[in-house]
């Protein structure tokens, strides 16, 4: 290589390495181009219209419950599912299908909400100590383990017990319960991002922190939040249904899916339509927020995105 | 410690630095080091030894050359690169840019002074954001540095550079993982020339390449050099792309420059035995006179950062050790060609009595 100058690149703008052709996509919003990607994946499409779905009976639950949720017929009491009622009726002969239409509302916004307090507060707390180190990940970590300590029921009650039974009170008991998980998934994938050549770049360019984790850090170390977001709604709204079991959430007569469950217990054998139709709608509901989960860490990998791109042509 | 050196650059680690004409000198390194504590025992972390990754580094880089800087791998010449721009936080001595002592800055005018001195990584799989387009990561600088207001200016900035280091501007809207190796780098080369910056570091810029691409890469960086003035500095363990793009070299070995000197001079008639062998084992592209090469295969490994010897850090390997070298650390003094310098004491010993706590160090 000393001596003579080495040969001049062939200076074609267009790119000579390899087969990659420079023929300019249409640009389009990146969201379309996500939400586009998730419809060519059945199983995630599936699982968004299915929750789509859910979401949509929570909100216009009033007009579509047959009948009130509370409406007490006695005499219709422990009805199989018929044509009038095509859930079946409780021991109180209340429509099942008209409770598990309101208890959806109960239910996902307890979920969201907790999941939400939990995210916004376990992630902050998880970024800052994955991306500093040494004593705010000391500090921050050893607190995360304190709470993790606590058996999640007890934390739960404890906080119940504490600020009074409720909605938003469960969300925030079931929240609290979830930080440390939210704090830890994000430290690790934090951890494994921050030492990247491409944050150590961003850096040498004059990059601010804000930035380092704003535009690099957090999109990067997102995919397992994500993933871990979907699966805590479906166990959050599985804790909600916990705790109004044990009479601390959501206090009857109002519905909810996990209360319907816990009241239907006693009579399985003798009405097994109590337990199943509530049952069903939190299986449902938690099978398709997992799905979404798998379906949406797909789609926010660039990787991926062209593969799927690609084929879906 | 008998005379004092002469040259500009020489003096032994700890004395007084001597002053630097600063309008020819555009970086320089004065007694620097970047020391990483050994920590063993879990919870407890006790700090067990000191790993010398760069260890009393005297250089002076001047304005609009290239200097090498070659060495084995772990002798520290990327953490040099990066302790120069204070990508590692140096823990001793100091760098000064330009007339300004970077070292003592702080983190938000340090990021100001990042738009003047840019860094090429070694792996372009790994210096290049995912999740970004080639568009994104470019006009970063420029958006961190406030050079260009407004989506459309930047984005014409972004095309102006794509086509400076060789891309087609319509890839701006692609994801790095749609490029071959060669193409990344010059993405990275596109990203470090944003700031027009004086100072570009390549830290292995081509070691990750295909041998047909690294001579695309080399030409481009030399192209880039004299068309935009930059100084450049070229860390390399390839001796031969060393000489071939570089007017000065520098030569490290184990984390100390023990050789500096005009390219001419330190790539044809080393003066240090260490820059011998090293030169001694680049194939001579010429049958006979490969067959004529004379190969001095230096003994045993090098040392370890964390167990550096006492006096000449090479006297453990060198064929020539004599009395001084365990009991004096050389410092860099004038030898051979004008502007060489070398750290060995067969060209008279000159340097800081060996501490007896350097050698137990570790």
């Amino acid at each position: 290589m000393t001596g003579a100058p080495l040969p001049e690149p062939a200076a074609s703008p267009t790119a000579t390495e390899d087969g990659v052709p420079s023929t300019a996509r249409p640009p389009q919003p990146r969201w379309r181009q996500t939400l586009g990607l998730l419809a060519r994946n059945p199983t995630a499409a599936v699982a968004a219209t299915v929750l789509l779905l859910i979401v949509l009976m929570a909100v216009f639950d009033e007009s579509l419950a047959p009948s009130g949720p509370n409406e007490i017929a006695v005499e219709d009491r422990l009805q199989p599912p018929s044509l009038a009622h095509p859930f079946g009726t409780d021991d109180l002969g209340r429509d099942i299908l008209s409770r598990v239409v309101l208890g959806a509302g109960v239910s996902l916004r307890v979920g969201f909400l907790a999941v939400a307090f939990a995210l916004v507060v376990g992630g902050l707390i998880g970024l800052l100590a994955g991306f500093y180190g040494r004593w705010v990940d000391d500090v921050l970590m050893r607190f995360m383990d304190v709470l993790f300590a606590f058996p999640a029921v007890l934390l739960a009650i404890a906080v119940l017990a504490v600020r009074g039974p409720g909605a938003g009170n469960t969300a925030l008991a079931i929240g609290i319960v979830y930080i440390p998980v939210f704090a830890r998934v994000t430290r690790a994938s934090v951890l494994g991002v921050r030492e990247e050549v491409y944050v150590r770049a961003s850096r040498s360019v004059g990059a601010s922190d804000l930035r380092l984790l704003s535009r690099h850090v957090l999109p990067n170390a997102a995919p397992p939040i994500i993933v871990q977001t979907s699966i805590s709604l479906a166990f959050a709204v599985l804790a909600e249904a916990a705790l109004s079991f044990l009479g601390l959430g959501t206090q009857p007569p109002n519905p909810s899916w996990g209360l319907m469950l816990a009241e239907g217990r006693g009579f399985i054998d003798l009405a097994w339509w109590l337990a199943f139709f509530p049952g069903m709608a939190i299986f449902l509901t938690v099978l398709c927020f997992n799905l979404l989960g798998d379906g949406l860490r797909d789609v926010l990998d660039p990787r991926q995105r062209t593969l799927m791109a690609g084929s879906g042509r | 410690m008998t005379d004092l050196p002469q040259g500009p650059t020489a003096h032994a680690a700890g004395a007084p630095a001597p002053e630097v004409p600063t309008s020819d000198v555009l970086v320089s390194a004065r007694g620097l080091e970047v020391h990483f504590p050994i920590r063993s025992g879990g919870a407890l972390r006790r700090t067990t030894g000191v790993l010398r990754a760069v260890d009393g580094v005297d250089l002076d880089i001047h304005r609009g050359e290239t200097l090498g800087l070659v060495g084995e791998s772990g002798c520290g010449k990327s953490t040099l690169g990066n302790a120069l721009l204070r990508l590692v936080e140096p823990t001793g001595g100091t760098v000064t840019f330009d007339g300004t002592d970077v070292t003592a800055l702080d983190r938000r005018a340090m990021r100001a002074l990042r738009r003047r001195a840019g860094m090429v990584f070694q792996d372009p799989f790994a210096s290049l954001d995912p999740r970004r387009t080639v568009r994104q990561t470019v006009s970063e600088p420029l958006e961190v540095h406030g050079l260009r207001s407004g989506r459309q200016e930047r984005a014409e900035r972004v095309a102006e550079l794509l086509e400076l280091v060789g891309l087609d501007p319509a890839v701006a809207e692609r994801y790095p993982h749609e490029f071959s190796g060669g193409q990344r780098q010059r993405v990275g080369i596109a990203r470090a020339l944003a700031g027009e910056p004086d100072f570009l570091v390549c830290d292995e810029a081509i070691a990750s390449l295909d041998v047909s691409v690294q001579a695309q890469v080399l030409n481009l960086l030399r192209r880039l050099q004299r068309r935009l003035g930059l100084t450049l500095l070229f860390i390399s363990h390839d001796l031969s792309a060393v000489r071939h793009v570089s007017d000065r070299i520098a030569v490290m070995y184990l984390g100390r420059v023990v050789e500096v000197g005009p390219a001419a001079a330190v790539g044809s008639a080393p003066e240090m035995p260490y820059t011998q062998a090293l030169l001694s084992a680049v194939p001579v592209p010429h049958p006979s006179l490969e067959r004529a090469r004379q190969r001095i295969v230096l003994r045993g490994d090098v040392p370890s950062p964390a167990a550096v010897p006492s006096g000449c850090r090479f006297r453990t390997r060198c064929p020539y050790a004599f009395e001084p070298c365990p009991d004096v650390d050389p410092a860099l003094q004038p030898v051979g060609a004008p502007g060489q310098l070398a750290a060995c004491h067969l060209h008279g010993v000159v340097g800081r009595p060996a501490g007896r706590e350097d050698a137990a160090a570790g």
